[in-house]
């Protein structure tokens, strides 16, 4: 692939992270490509997701820096690097339950349709929001669910939604937390389709434990072991790296 | 179902516009003071328990302060009534409690920025310690709050944008509804902006609303700061109708009051807290002259609502939507008949034992006697103890037995009506 | 001097009580998450039932028999009520402590009516302990200090040399994990409930005569007791305990102080007059206004650090 030659997007540079004393995230550097398609693997409690929550600003960092197209993000708050064009997915469906899919949509249009905190437009009569709200429905095949309560949709239903709010905002970085994780074939199908669809042209960083999907949608892939990269590169580089196979491959097909 | 609303809320306003006029004493040509000073009180009430909504129900904060600011309203109100009526100043009667909610508001202000960093438990607790420095300096400090004694006023300052004098009761009446209507119908519009939304959005889940661009403590903040400009407006009426402020209309007391009407009318519905207003002030004004232990009878009310029924009256209500729809409810008229014996006698038991009980020591201690259908009543006797006691218990033990009868029938019925796929 | 050294350890005497109710909180609230509003009440509680129990046997065995009860209470409330509300959320589970004052408090009115009961101090420890330069210290106090203090070195012993302790610990920070392993999560938040309520009705006891016995007492311990817990910093023990002594020592040193914020800046020549709130405020002593300290004291610390002095969480 040639995005090596495109912009970085997504800009590590040795980033540790310690919870009490130990060292969870022990010196990270990556650089992702606009338009990219990454994906992290590794063995559970290799930091995958830590990394996640320290690059979207969930987490302070301990040290190192993290830039996003080329601008510092990794002493902001979780607010301000959205607005900035990073968004993500949670591991554990994170919506909001008590809303209606419809508002769990509309809500995550508003910031970067730029209503802000405004408490004087009326909702009901935003044609255009509420327009591109549908259509996102529409995009996401839950338009039959429109005024469900987003708590009572199936699971799958759900990390639907959950992908359509994180991409609803217009972020061009998009971070989505094993998307896939406790799908059944067909619905993981689905949901690919569904992922390789809404994130055309934007940049993708994905933590995922299905091998097939990973080698699949993937352009680059970065094993992290121990809170180490061990490996970074195209996936026929990866298949083929020793390291990666001793310290992970080898363990899956024993 | 917009209309729906729409007339409904109409039909509302239609009969507490005309209920005066129900309970009017044709034979003495007056109105009846009861009537109106309840009605009266119910407006500022209802105003209370939705803006604590706004907290409560629709932005999941826990306040135990909301009475700051509907105090700081009445407070400000006094304070500009004796201003209008005996210096002069021009501001007439009609515009003072929106005078009021800005006093509110800046109140809110202050507090929030220091409470809103927090949510959930913390708040909570910020909350209670704001709401007890303020009851405390009330007490404390002669200036503006008049110390124990409070601030009196007199409201006939003679500035009217309608010529009104507001000698008469009915007049006042008429002044808070206007003002209730305005800031409900301002309070329901809040929760169709965007502001409303993210505020049900950070209730539900704020770690969200914070990776979709929003801080959840601006949402907070502003939600808060909101709330409290209505609480305001609530104390501004209050101070009219009473011509007194006391630290009580700003005292822990009424943050939990407020947080009683707002729960036991349900907070999952806008319309809720209106409802638990309504009732708890009719409770109030009704029941507290019968009996001096109403407050219990609130207390346990709230509790059985937390355990048994969090969604509140207005939640319980709106459950039955899908089966009215589904034209079923005749299914459930046997299953709720036979709750109404049991219902009677748990009820008329624990009454029973609170009313004896309370009787026994407080009454005593006040040389008061019970007295049941003009036939006084032994306290110190066995028979009516054993009574109470017995009711209460097979009481219970009946209700468990038909309210699991009643939620399997619910079961099946709502079983088929919910939404598939 | 003699002042400062009496009122040094009333407020020592002061604070420990508070942190008998305080750490008992902070206990059930790092554990369970649950913020017992209740928890005044129940202190409450231990004073009526001390001094219902002492009318018939006697303090000392009031002094075991109260807390006990408080504890069984405790436990009652954990089973049959918050333990119906905990899947309903944090809020369900606050409101439900918060309609438990309204109830308790009605219930105690009920029970022993509105005035103050006839509780005090048993002969037995009803003289002067020592008398500094002509003030006394009465022997109670000292009894309430050595009782406060064995009870949280045995509490500390049981947290931190014991099975169960350790299991209470571990349940604090991983609930999934020591439920993994096959102990029973819900007895050890019953437990620790009821040993909350156990300490809280233990401080009803020794504080029941030393203030007064009466229906409003839930009332006036409650806010400052949570004033303690905020302003030490939410979940911390450590920072419980430094903030029950400072609130103990501001409230009684509060007492015997006669200026106001007015006379500190009097030496600068800046007097203040006229007939305001802001020169009431200024000129105001601060003995007048002890009640008010915690509260502004809570105010000003979450303005500077709103985790609290110590805490290290935020909700």
């Amino acid at each position: 692939m040639s995005t090596s030659m495109a912009p970085v997007a997504l800009s590590i540079r040795d980033v540790r992270k310690n919870f009490g004393a130990t060292e969870i995230i022990r010196g990270v550097t990556l650089d992702i490509a606009q338009g990219e398609r990454h994906c992290i693997i590794g063995p559970n409690g290799a930091g995958k997701t830590t990394c996640f929550n320290l690059i979207s600003g969930r987490f302070p960092i301990t040290s190192g820096e993290i830039h996003l197209n080329g601008e510092r993000i990794d002493q902001l708050p979780p607010h301000k690097i959205n607005r900035m064009g990073l968004s993500r997915s949670f591991q554990i469906t994170s919506i909001f339950h008590r809303l209606t899919v419809f508002e769990n949509l509309r809500c995550a249009l508003l910031w970067s349709r730029g209503y802000k905190y405004s408490f004087w437009h009326p909702l009901g009569t935003q044609k255009a929001l509420n327009a591109e709200a549908e259509r996102l429905l529409e995009d996401l095949n839950l338009h039959d669910r429109h005024n469900t309560e987003a708590g009572l949709l199936s699971y799958a239903e759900q990390r639907a939604l959950e992908i359509g709010m994180t991409i609803a905002g217009g972020a061009t970085v998009i971070l989505l937390d094993e998307p896939t994780a406790g799908m059944s074939n067909t619905e993981t199908d689905y949901a690919m389709a569904l992922i390789r669809r809404v994130t055309e042209g934007k940049t993708l960083v994905m933590v995922e434990h299905d091998m097939k999907v990973v080698f699949d949608l993937a352009d680059v892939i970065t094993v992290l072991v121990y809170g180490q990269v061990i490996a970074s590169g195209p996936p026929a580089e990866v298949r083929s790296s020793r390291a990666v196979q001793e310290a992970y491959l080898g363990a899956l097909e024993e | 179902m917009r209309m729906r609303e729409l007339i409904f809320a109409l039909v509302v306003i239609v009969l507490a516009l005309l209920l005066p006029w129900v309970f009017y004493d044709w034979a003495h040509n007056r109105h009846s003071g009861f009537m109106v000073s309840m009605l009266s009180q119910m407006g500022m009430m209802i105003i209370l328990a939705v803006s604590y909504n706004m907290l409560l129900g629709q932005a999941g904060l826990f306040s135990l302060c909301h009475a700051t600011f509907f105090g700081m309203g009445g407070y400000t109100t006094v304070h500009l009534l004796n201003a209008v009526g005996k210096e002069g100043v021009p501001i007439p009667m009609e515009v003072i409690p929106l005078l009021a909610g800005l006093a509110g508001l800046a109140t809110a202000i202050v507090f929030g920025a220091m409470a809103t960093k927090q949510r959930a438990t913390a708040f909570a607790m910020i909350t209670l310690g704001i709401g007890e420095l303020m009851a405390t300096a009330a007490l404390m400090f002669h200036h503006f709050f008049g110390g124990e004694g409070g601030v009196s006023t007199d409201r006939m300052v003679d500035r009217s944008l309608f010529g009104l004098s507001y000698a008469s009761g009915i007049q006042v009446y008429y002044l808070i509804l206007v003002w209730t209507v305005i800031a409900i119908g301002l309070m329901y519009y809040l929760t169709m902006t965007p502001l409303g939304r993210m505020a049900n959005a950070t209730r539900d889940n704020f770690e969200r609303a914070q990776f979709m661009g929003y801080d959840p403590r601006m949402v907070r903040f502003l939600q808060f700061s909101l709330a409290g400009f209505f609480a305001g407006i609530g104390g501004g009426l209050y101070a009219i109708t009473y011509e007194i402020v006391t630290f009580d209309s700003l005292a822990g007391a009424l943050s939990a009051n407020a947080l009683l009407m707002a729960y036991i009318g349900g907070t999952g519905v806008f319309g809720g807290p209106i409802l638990g207003a309504i009732l708890i002030t009719v409770l109030q004004s009704g029941v507290s002259l019968l009996s001096n232990s109403w407050l219990v009878y609130v207390g346990v009310l709230f509790i059985s609502m937390v355990m048994f029924a969090p969604a509140g009256l207005a939640g319980m209500i709106k459950a039955h939507g899908p089966v009215r729809r589904a034209g079923r409810m005749h299914a459930l008229i046997v299953p709720y008949l036979r709750l109404v014996l049991p219902g009677l006698a748990l009820v008329l038991g624990f009454v029973g034992v609170v009313e004896l009980l309370s009787f026994y020591t407080i009454g005593a201690a006040q040389g008061k006697k019970l007295v049941l259908f003009g036939s006084p009543i032994d306290v110190k006797s066995a028979i009516p103890w054993v009574i109470s006691f017995g009711s209460l218990i097979v009481g219970i033990v009946w209700m468990k037995f038909e309210s699991a009868h009643f939620h399997r029938v619910w079961e099946n019925l709502t079983v088929d009506l919910r939404p598939r796929r | 001097m003699e002042v400062f050294v009496i009122s040094l350890l009333n407020g020592l005497v002061y604070g420990m009580l508070l942190f008998m109710l305080a750490s008992g909180l902070t206990l059930i609230f790092s554990m369970m998450g649950v913020l017992n509003f209740a928890h005044a009440s129940i202190y409450m509680l231990g004073a009526y039932f001390a001094y219902q129990v002492s009318v018939f046997l006697g303090f000392f065995p009031a002094l075991i028999i109260a807390p006990i009860l408080c504890g069984l209470i405790g436990a009652a409330i954990e089973v049959w009520g918050l333990r119906r509300v905990h899947h309903n959320g944090h809020i369900a589970e606050l409101l439900f402590t918060f309609g438990l004052v309204f109830i308790i408090g009605r219930a105690v009115q009920m029970t022993w009516g509105m005035l103050p009961m006839p509780y005090r101090v048993p002969a037995i420890l009803d003289f002067p302990l020592f008398s500094l330069y002509g003030a006394n210290f009465p022997a109670y106090r000292a009894f309430m200090l050595l009782v406060s203090a064995g009870m949280l070195a045995s509490t500390w012993l049981l947290l931190t040399k014991t099975r169960v302790g350790l299991i209470i610990q571990a349940s604090l920070t991983h609930p999934g994990m020591v439920g993994a392993l096959g102990h029973n999560v819900p007895v050890v938040f019953t437990t620790v409930f009821a040993g909350g309520c156990l300490l809280a009705g233990l401080a009803g006891v020794i504080g029941g005569n030393y203030q007064t016995t009466e229906p409003g007492m839930a009332e006036a311990m409650g806010p400052i007791v949570f004033v303690v817990v905020v302003f030490g910093g939410l979940g911390s023990l450590a920072g419980c305990f430094i903030a029950s002594i400072i609130m103990g020592m501001i409230q009684t040193f509060a007492v015997v102080i006669d200026y106001s914020l007015a006379d500190i800046v009097k030496p600068l020549g800046i007097v203040f007059s006229g007939d305001n709130l802001l020169t009431e405020i200024l000129t105001v002593p601060v003995a007048r206004i002890g009640a008010l300290l915690p509260f502004v004291m809570m105010v000003a610390i979450l303005f500077f650090r709103p985790r609290g002095l110590m805490g290290t969480r935020d909700t």
